[in-house]
C-alpha cells in the first residue's frame, strides 16, 4: 500500500497514473490485439484487392506464364505483404472466436496453440513459395 | 445474525440467441465471423496454389486443373464473395470505430449494403476478369 501511495504521488515519481496503466490491463498487453486487428484490416483491404487483380490475371495462363507473373518483383512484394497482413489478421481473429466460444481451459489453450501453428504454417509456406518462385529456382 | 438457508428454487435463465428476433445487424455480425472463419480455412488453398507453383509444372497442372474445373471455379466465386463480404463488414466496423453510423437508419443501411455490395462487387470482379481474358 505504501509503495502504491508513492507511485501515485507524482511529486515522487514523474510517471503519471495514466502512463502506468497505458497499454496494460488484465492481459498485460492492453489493446494491442484490437489495434493490430484494425491496422491489418486496413492493409488487408488494399493488399487483397491487389491480390484479386493478380489472381484474375493469372487465371487460364500456363505454368511459365503464371511463374512469370509471380516472379515479378512488384507482384512478389505485394503477395508477401498480403500474406503477412492476412495471416496476422486471421490469427488474432480466430483467437478472439476461440476465446469467445471455448470455455474449458485445456481445450482453449490447445485451440489457441493450434491456431498459432496453422497461421505460422500458412505464412511460412506462402513466403517460401513466393521467394522460391521470385529467386527463379522452381524445381 | 445467523445466515438463513437460501431456498433452492430454479433460477430463471437469461434467454439465449434463439429467443430474439433476427435483425440485420445481428445477422451481419454473425455472418462476419462465419466469413472470417471461411477465409481462415481458405488461406490453405492459397498456400497449396503457391506451393504447387513453386514445385513445378506437374504439381501446378493438378492445382490449376482443379481451380479451373466447375467445382474449383465455384469455390473461387464463393471465396470472392466471402472476401468482399468480410471486407465490407470490416469497413462497417471502421465507421463504428470512428463513432459514425450508430443510429437506426444508418446501421440498417450499412448492414444491407454489406450484403448487396458484396454480391455486386463479386459480380463486377468476375465480369471484368472474364471480359479482360
Amino acid at each position: 500500500m505504501a509503495k502504491e501511495k508513492i507511485r501515485q504521488d507524482t511529486s515522487v515519481s514523474i510517471r503519471t497514473p495514466r502512463a502506468r496503466v497505458r497499454g496494460l490491463g488484465v492481459a498485460h498487453h492492453g489493446v494491442s490485439h484490437w489495434w493490430l486487428q484494425r491496422v491489418t484490416a486496413l492493409t488487408n483491404t488494399v493488399l487483397m484487392l491487389a491480390f484479386v487483380v493478380i489472381i484474375a490475371n493469372m487465371a487460364g495462363r500456363d505454368y511459365a506464364g503464371a511463374v512469370h507473373i509471380v516472379a515479378n518483383p512488384f507482384v512478389a512484394i505485394i503477395l508477401i505483404l498480403a500474406l503477412l497482413s492476412v495471416t496476422l489478421h486471421m490469427r488474432i481473429g480466430m483467437q478472439v472466436i476461440i476465446e469467445d466460444y471455448v470455455h474449458a481451459q485445456a481445450t482453449k489453450i490447445a485451440a489457441v496453440l493450434a491456431n498459432n501453428v496453422y497461421a505460422v504454417l500458412v505464412a511460412v509456406a506462402c513466403l517460401y513459395a513466393v521467394l522460391r518462385i521470385g529467386f527463379g529456382q522452381p524445381a | 445474525m445467523a445466515p438463513t438457508a437460501r431456498p433452492t428454487v430454479a433460477q430463471p435463465l437469461s434467454p439465449h440467441l434463439q429467443i430474439y428476433r433476427w435483425t440485420w445487424t445481428m445477422a451481419m455480425s454473425v455472418f462476419h465471423r462465419i466469413t472470417g472463419t471461411a477465409l481462415y480455412g481458405g488461406t490453405a488453398l492459397v498456400a497449396i496454389w503457391l506451393l504447387a507453383l513453386a514445385s513445378g509444372p506437374v504439381a501446378y497442372s493438378y492445382v490449376a486443373g482443379f481451380f479451373g474445373s466447375v467445382i474449383g471455379r465455384l469455390i473461387l466465386f464463393v471465396y470472392t464473395w466471402i472476401l468482399m463480404h468480410h471486407m465490407l463488414g470490416g469497413l462497417r466496423h471502421f465507421a463504428w470505430d470512428f463513432g459514425i453510423g450508430f443510429d437506426r437508419e444508418k446501421r440498417l443501411a450499412m448492414s444491407r449494403l454489406t450484403l448487396i455490395g458484396s454480391v455486386a462487387l463479386t459480380l463486377v470482379i468476375w465480369a471484368v476478369a472474364l471480359l479482360v481474358r
